[in-house]
């Protein structure tokens, strides 16, 4: 266990330097003269010499890449050049929309993906099973940005139930998180419907039966418990989804969060925005997936990584 | 093969995709109508039905809406289809190496691979596109880049439990080479998996395609990009329904058969990887 939680950290460290790496690589190495781009267009040479030098980018590679972490380890991620304000503050500020919009969609996922799935997994080979495979379908396959647009249209513009785009109360909260959840609910609903599947044909699910077990206590004690495993693995995953889905979701909807902010960003080549918010979710992506792996141990005691 | 054939997902999903690309490549001869032509005096007419001057109707500059979805469509297919070949020729290639090679170089990729997913892989590719610009070579590199970490894990987890079965083992004691074992034995062992990614990843690319376009970071005005047609279309949700309906339905219909044709493939080709 100890040995396993170690390789664990010492993977993820790895990860998050590698993170840091393709960044760095990306929106440093890449772009070339960040100097040119910052001053006004036919700015003298001498102007854009001088700014290179000021801002390291004379220096060789490696040591560019060393200031670069350093920054970023003391929480400096650079001055955005569209807010003229501190990149991590920017991007701290946007974060709470963005964990409200991501968890009422891992709410919606969970409350909506699971029963689906239990419903389809006990009524086998049934109109529920089919129906449910046709949502299941039509849900991974419906893009999020269009079928934002066509809830617009519906509750928005058609049925004016619903407001369409801004941010405030729950009602703003709907549309975007319903477009957010679709896809990963969709997801899981699948799995659960499999995962379930294959474990009430298991041995011990017989047992439970035969041993006068009421149906709901066998499929909800004993079977869905089990079948959290796969699951959990799968709900950490899409902490990625929805970071991404995040983006497309936020522009449709105006939301103010994290997705808009570095869309915007990169409109402008706000490029310490951009940056801050790859570290920022990347980090986010992993730890919650090291924690994850760490709380398998917990559910299954069977599993001891050695 | 036959049950191939007689699978009801692949059915209908190669139907639906079969449809949708022998339409978008008979697009010159379907609708004579130009897809850039703007036409002020026929702006946003609704959709009149097959068989009249605009059967799906006009955009807000009055270009004819059928033939922008078909020409689109080869815009969308095309770059999808070679980001999927690009992503599977190198994701093999470097899974290949890393499973018959192992060591060092297995550990590194495998890292990458780690690194890789750990971005949300919109944002990766808005990043990338911003630093190298919005061109459809651009935009193909940057969707092949986001899919062959899937083909390397894949492979490199079917080589290294291929290399320790025993044909193998008899085909290295005969003499046989590294490249005779993956080309002989190797390779058309892990053809399914392949070929099941692929199908289901194609639905993927042509989704983070027309995102990006959506986003105004992949195709640019005014080509007919499915995406970017949406995007305009956002614009006249309340008096022209029409303009991100229809896109939209070409988008999702491509989708849906590509992951009904991938599932369905995953369930005849390849039991253990069925969910």
């Amino acid at each position: 266990m100890r040995a396993y939680l170690l390789r664990r950290l010492w993977q993820s460290a790895v990860t998050l330097v590698g993170v840091s790496v393709l960044v760095f690589v990306i929106l440093r190495v890449i772009p070339g003269d960040p100097a040119k781009m910052l001053l006004p267009e036919g700015a003298p040479q001498a102007a854009v010499e001088a700014l290179n030098r000021h801002l390291g980018l004379r220096e060789p590679l490696w040591i560019q890449y060393a200031l670069f972490v350093r920054s970023v380890v003391r929480g400096d991620f650079g001055q955005s050049f569209q807010y003229r304000a501190p990149a991590l503050r920017i991007v701290i500020e946007r974060v709470p929309a963005t964990i409200q919009l991501a968890l009422t969609a891992m709410a919606l996922t969970v409350l909506a993906g699971v029963p689906l799935g239990i419903l389809a997994a006990v009524r086998q080979r049934t109109g529920w099973d089919y129906a449910g495979t046709v949502i299941a379908v039509l849900g991974q396959s419906l893009p999020n940005f269009w079928l934002g647009i066509m809830l617009v249209l519906l509750f928005g513009v058609t049925l004016r139930w619903l407001p369409t785009s801004g941010f405030g109360g729950w009602p703003s909260l709907v549309l975007p998180s319903v477009t957010l959840a679709a896809f990963p609910t969709a997801l899981v609903a699948r799995l659960t419907r499999s995962s379930l599947l294959e474990i009430l044909g298991q041995e011990y699910i017989r047992t439970g039966r035969a041993k006068g077990l009421g149906e709901p206590r066998v499929v909800l004690r004993h079977a869905l418990r089990n079948a959290m495993i796969p699951l959990l693995t799968v709900l950490g995953l899409q902490i990625g989804t929805l970071l991404g889905g995040a983006v497309i979701t936020e522009s449709i909807f105006a939301w103010p969060g994290m997705g808009k902010l570095v869309v915007d960003a990169i409109f402008f080549r706000d490029f310490p925005v951009v940056q801050t918010i790859l570290i920022l979710s990347a980090t986010l992506f992993v730890v919650i997936n090291l924690l994850v792996d760490l709380l398998y141990t917990i559910l299954d005691p069977r599993i001891r990584y050695g | 093969m036959r049950r191939v054939a007689r699978h009801p997902m692949i059915v209908v999903g190669g139907l639906i995709l079969a449809a949708v690309i022998v339409a978008s490549a008979a697009a010159p001869w379907l609708t004579r109508a130009d897809p850039l032509r703007p036409s002020f005096a026929q702006r946003l007419r609704p959709p009149q039905g097959f068989g009249a001057v605009h059967p799906l109707g006009t955009d807000n500059l009055g270009r004819d809406i059928l033939a922008r979805v078909l020409h689109g469509g080869r815009l969308s297919l095309v770059l999808a289809a070679t980001a999927v070949a690009l992503a599977a020729g190198v994701g093999v290639a470097v899974g290949l190496s890393a499973g018959l090679i192992g060591g060092r170089l297995d550990d590194f990729v495998m890292r990458l691979a780690d690194v890789q997913l750990a971005f949300p892989v919109i944002m990766l590719a808005i990043a990338i596109v911003a630093v190298i610009g919005t061109s459809a070579a651009a935009l193909v590199g940057v969707l092949a880049l986001s899919g062959w970490v899937l083909y390397a894990r894949t492979v490199r987890a079917a080589v290294l439990t291929i290399r320790e079965t025993d044909y193998v083992e008899a085909a290295r004691t005969l003499g046989a080479g590294n490249l005779r074992l993956i080309g002989r034995h190797i390779l058309p062992n892990t053809l399914a998996p392949i070929l099941v990614l692929g199908s289901s990843q194609f639905a993927t690319m042509v989704l983070l395609e027309s995102g990006l376009s959506f986003l105004g970071l992949g195709l640019q005005p005014p080509q007919p990009s499915w995406g970017l047609m949406l995007a305009e279309g956002r614009d006249y949700l309340s008096n022209a329904w029409w303009l991100a309906t229809v896109p939209g339905i070409a988008i999702s219909l491509v989708v849906l058969g590509a992951n009904l044709l991938g599932d369905g493939l995953r369930d005849v080709l390849d039991p253990r990887l069925r969910q």
